[in-house]
């Protein structure tokens, strides 16, 4: 069969002209709609087009979102926008640009130098769209700007919504900071509503909750008029504001916490245990907030940045610390868990311990003679914990110790969380190429082995040894709404798991952490409380390995950046715990002396205000 | 191989057709770059770009003369293949511009196989159809290979994405599919699928591509997005009024208010400079075009030939159709080139070639019989 066939079989020549003699009417037709669609736009309203393209008077405007505002958990403000007013400059409508800067730069009191600069650092930037010359201008100077209008075409005066933090300094590391959006971000394509010279949230809740906060740009076509002026509101498309956050933080208890720890360099936490609330996270030396969003000069930027005691870190979260004897939590959990010894269990301590050939001295030189479980936890008995250390060994340890979430992120989800240190032979091998020496594994049951904590970690852990077990993810933000209140998140509790403990092991353990502090003997009789009972461990952690004379010497005669830090972890009150505390102190010496009154303290407030007698 | 009869019969009205489009392009395209100084150092090189280019689709024209068009029919699978594979490549190692992978790089150029694999697609489906039309229609039994043939590339070029290109393509099978008769109960099944699957790719399309769309259905509700551009190609288009502001003298171009001057937003250029008589005689030269591609349909003698004349007719036509109807507002904004007159190589190649390949079943419509 070949093509001829088939064409004459099937169809013919005229078949084909009729199916086409429609389409060519359907072509005409369409052909005829574009002519009249030119006919309308180019003759009935082409002269109206015409005076728009030739005024050239159409200019778009971008109205920026106020960003949502940032609470505490009873409401109270923290971060809010204030007005800030503005000059820009729209280059078209300047003409002479140089000229009507200079002119302006006259009128400010400002060097013409700077907003020249801003100029050419521009080049490129569309002639057409306002660029800010001047951020948060006096109300003198604007009203200088606004009598000079005449002299001054193409440069206008906007209000926009600015930054506020509410205490400058308060809650800084946890609430973070604004500032300039970089190239590389912009570049990014993750913040597509944001442009160049847009502030975004670099820090803290304020970068971790950008999407929520940023809100949407609206957007506006005016007329304007030679001058650059507007003349007309052609349409507008409003700017929807961001989500409002409520954090979980209990201002009260933040500016105790903060409060204490002035001229100190240490974090200061607080956690709800039945949820996992953060209800204080204070670090110090801290920073203000404002001055970012003021605009900071490389100057007081470098002395942020050079300062010894880390102002820019927040430490509760990204501070790596040798645990000390608040490790010993862990090595009680391991040793009644792994059967090594159980309550009735009793070592006498003569004030030091012999392995191999070596003697591991007790803190305490005297010794305490024989101890159980809890009289160990109470009295911090290192010589008991080397002889659990031992018999548990260094990675069964290691197992329990990632169990109570140390040495894993607790997924608290702000700022580069760092994830502490958890040692075990296979670690040494790797890291040092050497193989674990079996006296290490004293050293790393009371917390002054390689052994690195986070305070968060801390705080997380002592919360669910308060809690009966269950490990929180730490949280922040207790809800989420929309400038209407129409809630958009709820922070609901994360449990991630259990502790590797029994009821009947954390009893125990309880029972040893309220004796530390209500025992006479207890190494955390200072944090004691009347009318509430205080639970809690100290920690001593070394910086540098030191012959034990320093407590011959006093602390006063130890060179600051050799004295240990001090850690307090512990909760309250013991049978029904309403708050969880971790307090470290930087170089603060004793655990009991400079961490404990501070934990004591932030109890005290908190209990006090929910109205339970002190 | 070219001997005296095919010379007589040799289409000289749509060749000059075609070579005062490709003029009046290259005329546009010199305002358009022109206009903006920033622009100066690049001037020469677009121009430069945009001639080789049309050098090569002149010789590309010629190539598509030498030979008896009937030979396309049997090498239609392997052109299909060749060109579905360049498209598969263009998804690896294609180059990325503002977020779409559409290119490939040849030497010094680039380009689209997206613009390729419209005729590969007509010419298989030109041959499929040519066999097996009848009075009846085609019913679902037999639509099914060429629906493939169209769908594999139709997903391709919308996932680089290419929203525009891949509904060009779609638009063609169509036309062609309509022309050669679908049976009626197949027509209404076709349609229905149509309309659901439309409405579940809603979901897949990209947000810019939805907000074009909106911006199209509502242009108030973004003045600073897709509502500015078309605004602004409106104002440029009107602006020109009767006689047009005169040869260079767009002052809309000049600050770059209109987007994509160069490719897809060109006509508005011609628009403004020309006025009403300018661009109404361009629009009326490609009714020409188009009129006189379904007149060589008809006075192929063959099916193949005509169905392959209606194919390439309906290409052109869908793309000037759709492109001007962008520029004047009546369309969402989609991204199609105007054919012989948008900056671009790959469309001028292909539309070139596609002359080429009408030119050839005019001038044999008399020698059907080998």
């Amino acid at each position: 069969m070949n093509d001829t066939d088939t064409y004459l079989n099937a169809v013919d020549g005229n078949w084909y002209r009729q199916r086409l003699s429609g389409t060519v009417i359907c072509v005409f037709a369409v052909f005829l709609v574009l002519l009249a669609r030119l006919y309308y736009l180019q003759i009935i309203k082409g002269s109206e087009y015409r005076r728009l393209s030739e005024n050239n008077c159409i200019r778009l405007q971008s109205i920026p979102p106020p960003r949502g505002l940032i609470y505490d958990c009873h409401g109270e403000l923290i971060v809010d926008n204030r007005p800030s007013f503005n000059v820009s400059v729209v280059l078209e409508d300047a003409k002479n640009p140089r000229r009507v800067v200079t002119t302006l730069a006259k009128l400010l009191n400002i060097g013409p130098e700077t907003l020249l600069a801003k100029i050419e650092e521009a080049k490129g930037w569309p002639s057409f769209k306002p660029l800010i010359l001047a951020r948060d201008l006096g109300r003198d100077a604007i009203a200088v700007v606004e009598a000079h209008k005449l002299d001054l075409p193409g440069i206008m005066v906007t209000v926009e919504p600015m930054r506020h933090y509410v205490e400058g300094k308060r809650a800084s590391h946890l609430i973070g900071y604004l500032s300039e959006i970089s190239r590389e971000e912009l570049k990014s394509g993750s913040f597509r509503d944001s442009g160049i010279g847009d502030f975004i949230g670099k820090f803290g809740v304020e970068r971790a909750f950008e999407p929520y906060l940023h809100g949407k740009r609206g957007k506006r076509q005016i007329e304007v008029n030679v001058l650059g002026q507007c003349t007309r509101i052609l349409k507008t498309e409003e700017a929807i504001p961001g989500n409002n956050i409520y954090l979980t933080l209990d201002m009260g208890l933040q500016r105790t916490a903060e409060a204490l720890l002035v001229g100190k360099a240490g974090t200061a936490l607080a956690m709800d245990p039945s949820n996992g609330y953060i209800l204080a996270m204070a670090s110090s030396p801290a920073f203000d907030s404002n001055a970012f969003v003021e605009g900071m000069t490389f100057e007081a930027w470098n002395k942020l940045a050079s300062n010894e005691f880390r102002p820019m870190e927040n430490k509760a979260i990204q501070g790596q610390y040798p645990p000390g004897s608040t490790y010993k939590i862990v090595t009680t959990i391991a040793g009644l868990e792994e059967e090594v010894i159980d309550e009735n269990t009793k070592y006498y301590c003569p004030g030091y311990h012999r392995y191999g050939n070596r003697i591991y001295r007790c803190w305490k030189r005297s010794g305490h003679g024989f101890v159980n479980i809890i009289d160990a936890l109470a009295q911090s008995c290192d010589v008991f914990f080397y002889q659990v250390g031992e018999k548990v060994g260094v990675d069964r340890l290691a197992r329990y110790a990632k169990g109570c979430g140390l040495g894993v992120p607790t997924g608290i989800n702000v700022d580069n969380e760092a994830v502490g240190l958890v040692p075990t032979s296979a670690w040494k091998l790797r890291s040092k190429g050497e193989p674990w020496q079996g006296g290490e594994t004293l050293s790393v049951a009371i917390g002054q082995g390689a052994n690195l904590v986070t305070p968060i970690q801390m705080v997380s852990l002592v919360a669910a040894v308060a809690n009966g077990g269950t490990r929180y993810k730490p949280l922040l933000v207790e809800r989420i709404v929309a400038a209407d209140d129409s809630p958009i998140h709820i922070g609901m509790p994360e449990p991630l798991g259990r502790l590797p403990a029994s009821d009947k092991t954390l009893r125990l353990l309880r029972t040893g952490l309220v004796d530390a502090v209500n025992k006479r003997t207890g190494t955390g009789w200072i944090v004691r409380l009347a009318g509430s009972q205080v639970a809690g461990k100290t920690g001593t952690a070394q910086v540098v390995a030191m012959k034990h004379k320093e407590d011959q010497n006093g602390l006063e005669s130890t060179p600051f950046r050799f004295r240990d830090h001090a850690w307090f972890v512990g909760f309250a009150p013991a049978e029904k715990p309403r708050i969880a505390v971790a307090v470290l102190v930087e170089h603060g010496g004793h655990g009991a002396s400079g961490a404990g009154p501070i934990a004591r303290q932030m109890i005290k407030t908190y209990l006090g205000a929910l109205k339970i007698e002190d | 191989m070219i001997d005296r009869r095919l010379l007589q019969h040799f289409d000289w009205v749509l060749l000059s057709l075609a070579l005062v489009l490709g003029g009046i392009g290259m005329l546009t395209l010199y305002s358009a770059v022109n206009a903006s100084a920033d622009m100066a150092n690049i001037t020469g090189s677009v121009h430069l770009r945009q001639s080789y280019w049309f050098g090569i689709g002149i010789a590309v024209m010629v190539l598509m003369l030498v030979f008896n068009y009937k030979w396309l029919k049997r090498w239609a699978l392997a052109v299909y293949a060749f060109s579905l594979i360049l498209l598969v490549a263009v998804a690896f190692v294609g180059k990325e511009v503002s977020g779409c992978q559409r290119w490939l790089l040849i030497g010094p150029f680039s380009f689209q196989p997206s613009e390729l694999i419209k005729i590969s697609v007509i010419i298989l489906l030109a041959g499929y159809f040519s066999d097996r039309v009848s009075q009846e229609g085609f019913t679902l039994k037999d639509l099914w290979r060429p629906l493939v043939w169209t769908l594999i590339p139709f997903a391709l070029i919308a996932r680089q994405p290419d929203l525009g290109t891949s509904l060009i393509l779609l638009l063609i099978a169509g036309s062609m599919t309509i022309f050669v008769k679908i049976e009626r109960r197949s027509l209404l099944c076709l349609s229905a699928v149509g309309i659901v699957v439309s409405a579940l790719a809603w979901f897949f399309l990209e947000e810019y591509q939805k907000q074009r769309i909106f911006g199209y259905l509502n242009p108030e509700g973004d003045p600073l997005g897709a509502g500015y551009h078309i605004l602004m190609s409106k104002i440029a288009v009107g602006s020109g009024m009767l006689f047009g502001k005169g040869f260079l003298s767009g002052s809309l171009k000049a600050l770059s208010f209109v987007p994509e001057q160069r490719t897809d937003f060109i006509f508005s250029v011609l628009a403004e400079e020309w006025g009403f008589l300018g661009s109404a005689l361009v629009i009326s030269l490609y009714l020409f075009v188009v009129i006189w591609g379904l007149n060589i349909a008809v006075r192929s003698r063959e099916p193949f030939g005509t169905i392959l004349a209606v194919g390439l007719t309906s290409m052109i036509f869908w793309q000037a159709l759709v492109n001007v109807a962008m520029v004047l507002a009546l369309l969402p904004v989609v991204g199609v080139p105007l054919p012989l007159i948008s900056y671009g190589g790959s469309s001028v190649l292909v539309t070139m070639g596609a002359i080429g390949i009408l030119l050839n079943i005019s001038m044999r419509r008399f020698l059907f019989k080998e």
